[in-house]
């Protein structure tokens, strides 16, 4: 059933392994940089996986930074994944012993694949996003191991690879929009980051953009329940 | 090494603990089997194209549109994924021409 699950699942990772495997090597590069072998770099996507939160810890690796900034560096940059949970409680819920690996796999990526897949009819939901979130975390522990092993002789220019990131969440964008139904929230969440990155600059901005996104969509609440209504009627019709 | 191997593992211990918290807290606040107010049923539901939108924003970050290039190659290849998946819906087709375009004009153009 897992091995139906798993092929079912990994057309829809492609994007992601794409960008995962080099944002991985990158990492593993700038690890293996510090003097560290390898299986430092697996350990560590092993254990951590995160992709901006991994990048900024290479820098703990040095003489004297304290165990308290750690923690608040890496709370901050990894703080947006607060409000991921919240989608994702009954599904989770529903998951049983896999339900605490679910809950460690949530970076951006798979957790926007969760939120726009379609789950196949013929496979089990909790198996099919179990094999979403193992292959993804593969993809990224292979890349950094590639990273750390071989990342100075590889042989070919990969710099702007990590552009599938930033394809893979302007598709979903739009696949969203042309869903129907209501885009308030979309339009909401792309305003309020945006003129908060301009505002509050690019280190900064993530946390009062959630902030100002969630009391909005609260505010809103009557008028965008309203519209979903009225959009998920468009949609039976 | 920078640091001894007891340090550098105890760095990754914690930076994976920190990481886990921040997935974890949604969870904690609601355990299952306690009832989900409606109120977070309902934000949970309008939740998620709201953070896509913000992380499009996100991986925008780092772009200087007042400088340089003035983010050309970012706004190109955006461009070409947007069109190409609303004229063609192909997820693969989309990223792939976009990532392939993307790559070329940061290399060899701009």
């Amino acid at each position: 059933m897992y091995k139906k699950a798993f092929r079912a699942a990994f057309p829809h990772t492609v994007p992601v392994l794409t960008g995962y495997l080099f944002i991985g090597i990158a990492f593993g590069v700038m690890f293996q940089e510090k003097g560290y072998h390898f299986l430092w770099a697996v350990l560590m996507s092993i254990l951590v996986y995160a992709g901006s939160g991994q990048y900024l810890a290479v820098q703990f690796f040095a003489p004297g930074v304290r165990f308290i900034d750690m923690i608040f560096m890496t709370f901050m940059v990894n703080v947006r994944h607060i409000f991921y949970g919240l989608s994702l409680l009954e599904r989770f819920g529903r998951m049983g012993k896999k339900r605490l690996y679910m809950i460690f796999s949530l970076t951006d990526e798979t957790y926007s694949l969760f939120f726009v897949t379609k789950v196949p009819k013929d496979v089990p939901e909790d198996k099919f996003l179990f094999a979403i979130a193992v292959l993804d975390q593969f993809y990224w522990v292979l890349g950094s191991a590639i990273g750390a092993l071989a990342g100075a002789v590889l042989p070919f220019r990969a710099e702007g690879i990590d552009f599938a990131m930033t394809a893979l969440f302007l598709v979903i964008f739009v696949e969203q929009w042309l869903a129907g139904g209501n885009r308030i929230p979309a339009v909401i969440g792309l305003v309020f980051a945006g003129v908060l990155r301009l505002v509050a600059g690019s280190d900064s901005f993530i946390l009062p953009s959630m902030i100002c996104i969630m009391i909005c969509l609260i505010w809103g609440r009557r008028y965008i329940e309203q519209e979903r209504r009225e959009g998920e009627d468009d949609n039976a019709g | 090494m920078p640091v001894s191997a007891g340090r550098s593992f105890l760095i990754i211990v914690v930076v994976a603990a920190v990481t886990f918290f921040t997935r974890v807290i949604p969870f904690l606040i609601f355990p299952k089997g306690k009832e989900i107010p409606p109120k977070v049923l309902y934000l949970g539901k309008v939740l998620p194209p709201a953070i896509i939108g913000m992380l499009i924003i996100y991986c925008f970050r780092n772009v200087n549109f007042l400088a340089g290039s003035h983010g050309a190659a970012e706004l190109i290849a955006a461009g070409v994924v947007v069109v190409l998946h609303i004229w063609k819906r192909n997820n693969l087709l989309s990223i792939g021409v976009g990532t392939v375009l993307y790559m070329w004009l940061v290399q060899a153009v701009f």
